[in-house]
Order: structure tokens, then sequence, then C-alpha cells
């Protein structure tokens, strides 16, 4: 099996998925559709002022999809929101050329998801969440 | 049930170049048919000796290379035409593919002849090639569509719905010949005689029937039959929409330009009758070459054990997923036209597949262009095995092999 790829944190992250749940409360949400699988992703946040005090995410996908969701709103908690944005722009051109940016490079989970550029099959799985989260941050609920 | 099998298995293996094709340092095992099939040394000859002496336009001009090209073109509707039971040559339309020919019956056909309050009846498992046109047609006109359900698990259409549905007296029924993402074979001939006897005009998508089991479109009785080459060992980009006669008269044109009109003034034209009608601008000359090659390989070979190989290799690859644990096989019990769907309960499609695919296996992940079929059964994401002439018992090992190691990674604690 494929271990670049599938990298322990990973694995970790999409067995036991952190912040996998309706969030009460939020402020803001967004659904995004993989169209090439049909995998739905749900983001969900609170935003107090210009923070983020809580993302979640519903849905699921593969190991690389929920993976990355989760991770992402472990990386996104308690960033602002131009922060947040900020990040996920980095992510994308991580997971699709491999460039990272230092943002991403000083985040060892978001570097170990980077590994999906080289499998141009598997990049949309890695970014899906990340693109949801942009829609989430302009749809208030 | 290998008494089932191609005999000369070896020997139609070493037509197909492709299989010589090695991924992740493995001959490839080519499990992904459904989706599009392989091409004989045969067409692919038979196109490159077209492109490289024997092109022009066609129905063009008084030189000799456009009459050449001519008679490729219309020797392969002839042929068409006669491997797929069509009354006339004249029946056969060129498309770009089943899904062109099934915007073609939806946008011009229904444009003609549906309105509102009109019911069309699908089935809930349609690709969404015979599902989004009519959904789209509905919308224009204010029709209404409804669908014959499908049992438990996929295994089939639910018969007594079916009949009950079609004697409401629909304006059309269109539905698929064989399932694409369940292997479901449906009664054609059953469901055009019951249609014809009250006046609904039938639609069949054949994308999965068309050379991979005998096909007679007349001994069908449907008014319209659909299909693509390249789900046959044919090229892409060329396709057919084989009409009943009155079928094809009472649809309008739906592109417009060169080749389709009789006489064109700055004021109007007048257009040509089928085929002619519906095959505006240059076709598909050289696939049209590819595609006649095609139906003359497979002729070489026996249909009906194209099919029973197939379904063997299918009923193989079922019986090894249905012991793994929390492995949920969809469709029919027992044949199940060449393909086999599943779903893990924990273990996503997309990895599954990536993991058969670092073993050079190539298999399907998704929803196999039926969302609506997909969230119904619960998985809308699930992993799909399909198999033609030239596939093998090893092929099917190889890609449970596959299946277990991307589990037993993803299960490990």
């Amino acid at each position: 099996m494929n271990e670049e790829l599938y990298q322990e944190v990973l694995l970790q992250h999409s067995r036991r998925p952190k912040n996998l749940s309706p969030l009460p409360g939020a402020t803001h949400r967004a659904e995004g559709v993989n169209a090439l699988c049909g995998d739905e992703i749900t983001i969900e946040l609170t935003r107090e002022g210009d923070t983020l005090r809580a993302v979640h995410f519903q849905g699921s996908g593969c190991a690389i999809c929920t993976a990355s969701a989760s991770i992402l709103t472990c990386e996104t908690t308690g960033l602002r929101a131009p922060e947040a944005r900020a990040l996920a722009e980095d992510f994308r051109r991580l997971a699709v050329s491999g460039e990272a940016a230092p943002a991403v490079a000083d985040r060892p989970r978001l570097a170990a998801l980077g590994t999906v550029h080289r499998y141009p099959q598997r990049v949309k799985c890695a970014t899906l969440a990340w693109e949801t989260l942009l829609a989430a941050l302009d749809h208030p609920v | 049930m290998s008494s089932e099998l191609l005999p000369d298995l070896e020997r139609i293996r070493a037509d197909f170049p492709f299989l010589e094709v090695e991924i992740a340092g493995q001959p490839v095992a080519y499990l992904d048919n459904g989706a599009s099939t392989q091409k004989p040394r045969a067409v692919i000859a038979r196109m490159a000796e077209v492109a490289a002496h024997e092109y022009a336009n066609v129905h063009r001009g008084i030189h000799l290379l456009s009459q050449r090209a001519s008679e490729l073109y219309e020797a392969a509707r002839v042929r068409a035409a006669a491997f797929f039971g069509a009354a006339r040559p004249e029946d056969v339309v060129f498309t770009r593919g089943t899904t062109e020919a099934l915007n073609i019956v939806a946008g011009a056909w229904g444009e003609a002849h549906v309105q509102a309050g009109d019911t069309i009846l699908l089935t809930e498992l349609e690709h969404h090639a015979n599902l989004v046109p009519w959904l789209e047609l509905a919308r224009r006109k204010g029709a209404r569509v409804e669908y014959v359900p499908i049992l438990p698990n996929g295994a089939g259409l639910d018969p007594e719905a079916a009949r009950r549905l079609l004697a409401a007296r629909p304006r059309v029924f269109a539905f698929a010949h064989v399932s694409n993402t369940l292997g479901v074979t449906n009664p054609v001939a059953e469901w055009c005689a019951l249609a014809r006897e009250i006046g609904v005009t039938t639609v069949v998508d054949g994308a999965q029937s068309a050379g991979h089991l005998p096909v007679d479109v007349t001994a069908l009785g449907c008014d319209f039959f659909a299909c693509s080459a390249h789900k046959f060992a044919g090229p892409s980009g060329i396709g057919l929409l084989i009409g009943r006669a009155e079928a094809l008269a009472a649809t309008p044109p739906w592109l417009y330009g060169g080749d389709m009109v009789e006489r064109v003034t700055y004021t109007g034209a007048t257009y040509r009758d089928a085929p002619g009608r519906f095959e505006a601008g240059t076709p598909a000359i050289i696939e049209a070459a590819g595609l006649h090659a095609a139906l003359d390989y497979l002729d070489t070979l026996d249909l009906p054990r194209i099919a029973a190989h197939a379904d063997a290799l299918a009923e193989q690859a079922a019986a090894g997923l249905r012991v793994i644990p929390g492995v949920r096989v969809f469709g029919p019990e027992g044949r199940r036209a060449g393909l086999v769907t599943f779903h893990v309960e924990d273990v996503h499609a997309h990895d599954i597949a990536f993991a058969c695919d670092e073993r050079g296996v190539a298999v399907r992940a998704g929803h196999h262009c039926a969302q609506p079929l997909m969230r119904k059964l619960g998985a809308p994401s699930s992993c799909r095995m399909s198999f033609y002439l030239y596939n093998t018992g090893d092929e099917v090992i190889r890609g449970l092999a596959a299946v277990q190691a991307a589990l037993a990674f993803f299960r490990r604690a």
C-alpha cells in the first residue's frame, strides 16, 4: 500500500476524524461536492468578530478527503477569517503543485497532505474541504 | 463456470495491443470495460489506413477520394444496420455516442411530441445520459417524470410497477437495456410490446448491451435505440441512434448546417430525410470505418459466448467479494451482465480503487453516472469491476487480492 500518500498522521485523522459533527449555533455554512465521485462535505463554522471560534465538518469521503477535512478543522480553529482564507489558498497551491508557502510548511499535517500533488487523480479529494471552507466563509447562515 | 470462458482467450488477447501495457510494473488488468473498452488491432489498423490513404470529406464533390470516403462511410451504416437488425440502413443515424443520440430523442423528438401534463416514464437505474435530458425536457414543457422503482439491493426493477406505470400511458418510456451500475438486464421486448399496443414511444439506452450480447432492434420492437462504439471495441467519438422509420420521420432536425439540407435560400431551408437530416457538418468518418471494423471483429467471435464469458467472470468476482466481511454486492443474483458493483461499509471506494491501481488493476470508483440510484442504494460511492471478451480469471483473482489488501491496510488498528 502506498505509504507516501497514506501517511500515518492522515490515517489517524481518517479513522478518527476530529470535529465530525453538526455545529449548533453555526454562523456560516457551505456544502461542497466532488463532481468526479459524488463525495459531499459540509463545513460549518462559528465566527466571533473576525475569529473562527469553531470549525466542524460532516459528510463522508475517502481517507484523503476525510483526513483533509479533519485536519482543516484543527488548523483553522482560532484563526482570523483572512488568515483562514490565505491558508486555504496556500493549501490549494500545495496540493496542486507541491509548492509549500511558509504557512503550510510550518504545519506538518498539511505538509503530509501535500504529497497528494504527485497523484493528480487524488488532488480533488484533498482540496474539497478547503474549497468548501472558502465557500462557507462567504455564506452566513 | 470456467467452461463458459472463451476457449481461445489467448488468441483473442493477442488481438488487443493495449493488454501489453504495464501499470505499476505489472501487465494491466483492465476491469473498467463498463466505462470504455480497448480496441483490437483490426480496428486500429483500419482507422490508420483510412487516415493514411482513403480520407476525404463525405457527400461532397465529384473527385474520386470523396466518392470513396462516402462509400466507406455508408458501408459502415449498412454494416451497423445488419449487425443490430435495423429494418433499413436509412434507419441508422451516426452520432457522437449514446449521450448525443439520447439528447436527439429527448431534445428534438421530445420537443415536438411531449406536452404540458404528459408523463415521461424512466426507471430508477438510468445513467445520467438517459435521465438529465428528460428532466430538462420535462422542465421546459411542464411534463411529469415518473420512475419504475428499483428492488432492494438493486436486484432488478419492480416488474409489477413497470407494467402498472406503463399501462397508465406515459407519452414516452425510456430505459436502459442493461444497467451500467447493477448489471440488471431489462425485459426490453416485453415492455416494448406492451408500449406498442397502447401507443407509448419507447427509447432504449443500449450503451451497455450493444456488442456485449445479441441485439436485434426489430425483434426488440423499440422506437429508438442508442449505443456507443467505444463500449464494444470500437473508437470513441461515434455512436448510433437507430430508429423505426416512422419515429425518425417524426423527429425534427436538431443541429443545422451543411449536409442535412435539401435546398437553401436566403430566407429558409428544407431538410433531408433521416439519416442525413441528423448528420449536420462533417461526420466522424475515420471513426465510422473503425466502428465498421469493430463489428466485423465481433462477428468473427460469437456474441452469446462473449456474454457468457463476461458473466462467468463477473460471477467469479461477485462470489469472491461476497465472502469478504463488510462488503455488499449490488445487483441481481445469477447473471449480472458482465459486471459487479460493490460497497464496503468502512473503506471508501476511492481508496480501494487506488489500491487496485497500484497493483495494475483498473476498476471504477464513484457514482457510475447514476447518482440518484447510488443514493437510493445507500452507497453514494462504490467500486465496479466490469468485464469484456479479453478478461481472464487470473485478472479477477488479482482484483480480489487488491481489494483484500486495501481492506487489510485501512482496517489495521
